[in-house]
C-alpha cells in the first residue's frame, strides 16, 4: 500500500489555531508535570488508598470494557445491518450518554437499580444490593462508555459494507459463520479502537460513579475519585496520582495503536 | 429444468420469468437499469421480491406474495446458489487458498478437506501459484480467477455471474473468459453481461431485459442472428427498424419505410422488423439515382473507429465506411446525410 504524500498546500493561517489548540491540550499536562514532587513520587502513589484505587480502577474499567463489547457489538450490528421503524430514534437514545452529564447518568442509574428505584425491588428479591457496590462502579462506567464502542463499531461496519457478507452467504455460510469469519475480522480495527475508547472513558469516569456507587475505599473509590479527595488534603498526592492516570491512558492508547496497525 | 423463477419487484418495476435448463448457461443482456442485477439478487436470495416463486432442481427457493399463504423463503446460504460479482470481493483477511476453502469449510467439511478442495479449484482456474497470497497482492485478473474458484468450490447447483469481466483490463479479460468457458461447460449458470463476446462464447441461450421485462429470448445463435429487440440488434452490431409489415417492407413509427426480403410470411399490419448490416449501408451527401434502394435522411451523431472502418452513427442506425470516405464527404457529428441500402440486403421478419 503506497502512502502518497500530498502537497496540495494548506492555507498558512491554519497552522496558527492548530498550534494554539495543540498547546491548549499539551500545556496543562506539562504544568502538572512541573508540579510533581519527584523525590516523594513513589511514596505518594504507593499509599494503601492509592494502590487500592488504582487496582480498583483497572479492574472495573476492564470489566466495563468487556461488558461494552458483549453488549455493544450486537447493538452496533443491529443498528448498522438492519432497518426498522424508529431506528433513528433508538440510535439517538442509545448515544445519549455521550452528551449527558455523567452525574445525571448516575442519578438515572440510582433511580433504576437503587433500593427504591424502578428495578430496586426486583434486585432486592434476588438478594442483590447493587447501589454503592463495585458492581455499581462497573455499571456506571459501562453506561457512559458503551456509546463510544457502538459509535466506532457502527462506523466501521458501515464502511466495510455488506457486500463481503452477501458473498459469504451465497458461498453457504450461515449468519453466525459470516459474523465470525467475515464481519468480525473486517471490523476488528474498529472494534479495537472502540474498546480502547471505552476503556479510557471508563477509567476516567467520575460523576456517574460517585452518584451511583459512592466513594468507599477499595470498593467504589476509583482513581479519579481518589484524586479528587486527595486534592483537598494532599495536593502533592493528587498530582502524583493524576500523572499515574495519564501514564495508564497513554500506555493503553499506545498499545491499541500498535495492535490496530500491524 | 434446473431453475425456474418468476418474480416481481414493484419498486424497480421488475417482472421477469426465467428458466435455466439442466447444465445450461443463460446470458442475461440489457442496458443499465434493465433489471439484470435485480434478477440475480432475487435468485441469490439477497433481495426479497414482492411476489413470485422459484424452484432449483425441484426444490422451492421462495414462494412469496401469494394471497392467503404464509410463503416460503430459503435464506441465501441454504440455496446452493453462488454469486460471482463484478469485483472479486475476496475476503481481504484470508489468503487466496483460504478464500477458496471458505465455501467447503462453511458446509461443514474439515479444515484439511476444505483446503484440499481449495487447492483443486485453484488449479482448475490456473491460479495455484497464488494460493498463499493475500488478495491485496493479486492483480485484477488473478483475483477474479480466485473468485471463480471460490464460487465453484462451494459446489453450487447454480452459478450466478454478474458482469464478471467488466472490471478487468482488456488484455486479461480474454484469458479469464476462456477459463470461464472451460469451467462453465455443462454447468447451470446465469451470466449477466453487456458484452456480446460473453454471450457468444459462454451462453447457450440469451435473455434480453428491458425496463424490468423480458423482451426477447432464444438460443444464442438465433438472438444474435435474428434479433427482435433493439438492444439485441445493437449488441449484435446490426441495424434494426421496428414497425409493422407494409408490402415488401416495414413501416416504422416515424413513417420511415424500409424495403426488404421477407424470409417468413408476415401479414400486412403485423409487427415486424427490418434488419441490415452497417457495412451494407452507403453514405451520400445527396440522394443518388439508379437502382431501387432504401433512402433514409439522417443526421450524424457520432463517428467511431471499428476495425479498419469508421462507424457512422445516427439516432437509430449506423453505417460502416472507410476513413477515406469520411474525409471525402467531410462527415462530422451534426452533418445531414443520406443512408442508402439495397432491398436485397435487408431481412424482414416477425418482431
Amino acid at each position: 500500500m503506497a502512502r502518497a504524500t500530498r502537497h496540495v498546500g494548506l492555507p498558512r493561517w491554519v497552522f496558527v489555531p492548530a498550534a494554539v489548540g495543540a498547546l491548549f491540550v499539551v500545556l496543562p499536562l506539562l504544568a502538572m508535570l512541573d508540579r510533581v514532587r519527584w523525590g516523594d513520587f513513589l511514596g505518594l502513589i504507593s499509599s494503601d488508598s492509592s494502590v487500592d484505587a488504582l487496582l480498583l480502577s483497572l479492574r472495573t474499567s476492564a470489566a466495563a470494557t468487556l461488558l461494552c463489547v458483549v453488549l455493544g457489538v450486537p447493538m452496533a450490528l443491529v443498528l448498522a445491518r438492519t432497518s426498522f421503524p424508529g431506528q433513528q430514534l433508538l440510535r439517538s437514545l442509545v448515544l445519549l450518554p455521550l452528551v449527558l452529564p455523567p452525574v445525571v447518568g448516575g442519578i438515572a442509574l440510582l433511580y433504576t437499580f437503587g433500593r427504591r428505584g424502578l428495578l430496586g425491588h426486583t434486585v432486592d428479591v434476588l438478594g442483590l444490593q447493587i447501589a454503592f457496590s463495585t458492581t455499581a462502579v462497573v455499571m456506571a462506567q459501562t453506561f457512559v462508555a458503551l456509546p463510544f464502542l457502538v459509535v466506532s463499531l457502527e462506523g466501521a461496519l458501515r464502511t466495510a459494507g455488506g457486500r463481503y457478507e452477501a458473498v459469504a452467504a451465497t458461498l453457504g455460510a450461515r449468519p453466525t459463520t459470516v459474523f465470525r469469519r467475515v464481519t468480525l475480522p473486517l471490523v476488528l480495527p474498529g472494534l479495537a479502537s472502540g474498546a480502547v475508547l471505552s476503556f479510557a472513558r471508563a477509567l476516567g469516569e467520575f460523576g456517574a460513579t460517585i452518584t451511583f456507587a459512592g466513594s468507599l475505599q477499595g470498593v467504589t473509590r476509583t482513581l479519579p475519585l481518589e484524586i479528587y479527595l486527595q486534592r483537598e488534603t494532599d495536593a502533592d498526592a493528587a498530582v502524583a496520582l493524576s500523572l499515574v492516570l495519564v501514564v495508564v491512558a497513554v500506555v493503553v492508547i499506545g498499545l491499541a495503536r500498535t495492535r490496530a496497525t500491524p | 429444468m434446473s431453475l425456474e423463477v418468476r418474480a416481481t419487484v414493484a419498486e424497480r418495476r421488475f417482472d421477469v420469468a426465467l428458466r435455466v435448463g439442466e447444465g445450461e448457461v443463460v446470458a442475461v443482456l440489457g442496458q443499465n437499469g434493465s433489471g439484470k442485477s435485480t434478477a440475480l439478487s432475487v435468485i441469490a436470495g439477497l433481495l426479497r421480491p414482492d411476489s413470485g416463486s422459484a424452484t432449483l432442481d425441484g426444490r422451492v427457493l421462495f414462494d412469496v406474495g401469494g394471497a392467503g399463504r404464509s410463503g416460503v423463503w430459503v435464506p441465501p446460504h441454504d440455496r446452493g446458489v453462488a454469486l460471482l460479482a463484478q469485483e472479486p470481493l475476496l475476503f481481504p483477511h484470508l489468503s487466496a487458498l483460504d478464500n477458496v476453502a471458505f465455501g467447503p469449510r462453511s458446509s461443514g467439511r474439515s479444515r484439511r478437506e476444505a483446503r484440499a478442495a481449495g487447492e483443486r479449484w485453484l488449479h482448475e482456474v490456473g491460479a495455484s501459484e497464488y494460493a498463499g497470497r493475500h488478495p491485496g497482492r493479486l492483480s485484477g485478473g488473478q483475483a477474479q480467477r480466485v473468485a471463480v474458484a471460490r464460487a465453484l468450490a462451494a459446489e453450487p447447483r447454480l452459478l450466478l455471474l454478474d458482469e464478471p469481466m467488466s472490471a478487468l483490463d482488456i488484455d486479461v479479460a480474454p484469458a479469464v473468459r476462456q477459463m470461464l468457458r472451460r469451467v462453465l461447460a455443462g454447468r447451470a449458470a446465469v451470466i449477466v453481461t453487456h458484452d456480446i463476446l460473453d454471450a457468444l462464447l459462454l451462453a447457450d441461450r440469451i435473455v434480453v431485459l428491458e425496463d424490468g421485462r423480458v423482451v426477447e429470448e432464444g438460443p444464442t445463435a438465433q438472438v444474435v442472428g435474428r434479433p427482435r429487440s433493439p438492444f439485441a440488434a445493437r449488441i449484435a452490431g446490426l441495424n434494426m427498424v421496428r414497425g409493422t409489415r407494409d408490402g415488401d417492407g416495414v413501416r416504422g413509427p416515424d413513417g420511415v419505410r424500409v424495403e426488404g426480403l421477407a424470409d417468413e410470411a408476415v401479414p400486412d399490419g403485423e409487427p415486424a422488423v427490418a434488419v441490415f448490416r452497417p457495412s451494407a449501408v452507403g453514405v451520400y451527401r445527396r440522394p443518388p439515382g439508379g437502382s431501387p434502394r432504401n433512402v433514409l435522411d439522417v443526421t450524424i451523431t457520432e463517428l467511431e473507429p471499428v476495425g479498419e472502418q469508421i462507424r457512422v452513427r445516427t439516432a437509430g442506425l449506423s453505417a460502416d465506411v472507410t476513413a477515406a470516405a469520411v474525409a471525402e464527404l467531410d462527415l462530422a457529428p451534426g452533418t445531414r446525410v443520406v443512408f442508402t441500402v439495397k432491398a436485397s440486403e435487408v431481412t424482414v421478419y416477425r418482431a
